[in-house]
């Protein structure tokens, strides 16, 4: 294993104190349990809005605390669920009176850490209601398994709900909104090489030279199945093919369109994709009317990318539009 | 029978068989899951061995309800609210107890185990740490209806709990992350069952 880390049980805090230190005009760490907040939480009468997971995903989800996206991050080990009293400590941290949102990516540990949480905060009289994310098409069977992983979808939800807390909806208002962004998005990702969990020391899984993993989770679960390596643009192919045929997308739609990186592919490569998606949404009569290409839900180091579409309509591309300031997604201010 | 002081070694053994096999699970995990169910073990039972020397909880129930919190609090994954649960639901079966005889033992894994079935929402033959508990709770069942002693009823439980931990080898994983491998979860066996595994063995062990 060769990391830029101290120590493997050190990596989450001392990189959460790094963000600390590098963005306190806009959030503030605190420790055990560890939550990101925005910096002047609790907004009052704002629906407040969190999420959390494992940490490796960087920049979700601490880098998008901050005015116009959540109001607070949980950041568990890598790859491991936050607990509850992380989950309560963020929900009191937020609560504006207006209720808070829970943002729930859909695994197992998650789901189940979110809900004892949610059960915490309801007995001391917060209002909380969980959403969960489950866009990743990747998942075909979902009767015989845990049902579809909450990936890409995640990160347009987040700015998506938070665009809507800033205009006063309410908590039900909010959550419906969340709900549709995830009824409406559908992601894959593929993987060319795998990560390594510091703690572990060694590569998730193995992967030869000239094979990549088709529909890859993003903890290095594996995905629909293991191939011989393709080009760029075969490998957009099968993934918008994929994504495209399942909500369906069809001739016609607005999408916000998100080509997305798994920690350790360069942009040039997320561009080429990007490139070969526009043809393809182009050729089918899907315009993507807003888009995002970088690393925001990643996987450590893996090599890879995720697609994700989204299905606008004016109120959702409005609410995409309004100005968001966090560490990681900036516009509009 | 089973003081507070058998209670509190048990849990002692816990903590070490949790870092003994650290690696081992980890591993396990590493086949079908996220490669952390090792290492989130461990952290678990060091942080319960440290809040138990804290507080140092006077009756059994509580010295369960200190488990059950430091486990929900530190273990995260989906292990975390499993195993705080077991623990959270074992207190609440063991409330007033000062002792526990065999059937006061069997009903602690009975609590336990309806805890993490309503919680998990997993059935038998889903590859998960039912697939240990409940043959063993079952086997533990019938061993106290034949009027055995504590030692046997254990025993008995933990070849049940080997057994169905055994079993998990060739189910394919229909619950948590492992089910998202689907065929390619078969021929590995389950870490949740076999982390439950070491927890009846390490009771049989230590209340031997």
């Amino acid at each position: 294993m060769k990391k830029l880390i101290n120590k493997p049980e050190d990596v989450v805090a001392q990189s959460l104190g790094g963000v600390a230190a590098a963005h306190g005009d806009l959030v503030k760490v605190l420790y055990n349990p560890n939550i990101v907040v925005r910096a002047d939480a609790p907004v009052q009468g704002k629906v407040g809005v969190i999420s959390g997971g494992g940490s490796g995903h960087e920049p979700m989800h601490g880098g998008f605390v901050g005015m116009g996206m959540l109001d607070a991050a949980c950041p568990g080990d890598v790859f491991t669920s936050p607990t509850p009293d992380q989950m309560e400590a963020a929900t009191k941290a937020v609560n504006g009176g207006a209720g808070v949102l829970h943002i729930v990516k859909n695994y197992t540990g998650d789901v189940m850490n979110f809900e004892m949480a949610a059960e915490l905060c309801q007995a001391e009289g917060i209002e909380v209601v969980a959403v969960v994310t489950n866009d990743d098409v990747a998942v075909q069977d979902s009767l015989y398994t845990a049902g579809r992983r909450g990936v890409g979808i995640t990160v347009l939800a987040e700015k998506i709900c938070g665009a809507a807390a800033e205009k006063r909806m309410n908590l039900q208002q909010v959550a419906d909104i969340c709900r549709k962004v995830n009824d409406q998005g559908r992601s894959m990702g593929m993987a060319l090489t795998s990560c390594t969990v510091p703690a572990a020391g060694k590569p998730t899984f193995d992967i030869g030279e000239n094979e990549m993993e088709i529909g890859i989770g993003i903890h290095g679960e594996p995905g629909r199945k293991r191939m011989e390596l393709k080009s760029a643009d075969e490998i957009t192919e099968m993934l918008a093919e994929a994504i495209i045929s399942d909500l369906p997308y069809k001739n016609g739609d607005s999408v916000i369109a998100m080509v997305n990186g798994m920690g350790g592919t360069p942009l040039i490569e997320l561009y080429i994709v990007y490139n070969k998606l526009n043809q393809i949404c182009q050729a089918k009569g899907i315009k993507i009317v807003r888009n995002l290409v970088g690393n925001y839900i990643t996987s450590l180091e893996m090599q890879g990318c995720s697609i994700t579409l989204l299905k606008t309509d004016d109120e959702l591309t409005a609410l995409w539009d309004a100005p968001v300031h966090t560490p990681a997604l900036r516009w509009g201010v | 029978m089973v003081n507070r002081d058998n209670l509190l070694a048990w849990i002692d053994a816990l903590a070490q068989v949790y870092a003994d096999n650290k690696q081992y699970l980890t591993q396990l995990d590493s086949n079908i899951g996220d490669a952390d169910h090792g290492i989130n073990m461990d952290r678990g039972f060091q942080a319960v061995k440290a809040d138990l020397a804290k507080t140092n909880p006077a009756d059994i129930s509580s010295v369960l309800k200190t488990v059950a919190m430091a486990l929900i609090r530190t273990v995260g994954g989906a292990s975390g609210p499993l195993y705080g649960t077991f623990f959270m639901r074992a207190s609440t079966a063991c409330v007033n107890k000062n002792e526990l005889g065999p059937a006061d033992v069997v009903a602690l894994f009975e609590a336990g185990l309806e805890g993490i079935v309503q919680r998990g929402k997993a059935e038998l033959n889903d590859k998960t740490m039912v697939d240990a508990q409940k043959p063993a709770l079952e086997a533990m069942k019938q061993a106290l209806a034949d009027n055995n002693d504590l030692q046997t009823i254990l025993q008995k439980g933990v070849a049940a709990a080997e057994e169905g931990m055994k079993n998990t080898i060739p189910l394919q994983a229909k619950k948590g992350r492992a089910s998202y491998l689907g065929e390619r979860s078969i021929g590995h066996q389950d870490p949740g069952a076999t982390s439950s595994y070491l927890m009846l063995k390490a009771a049989a062990d230590i209340w031997a």
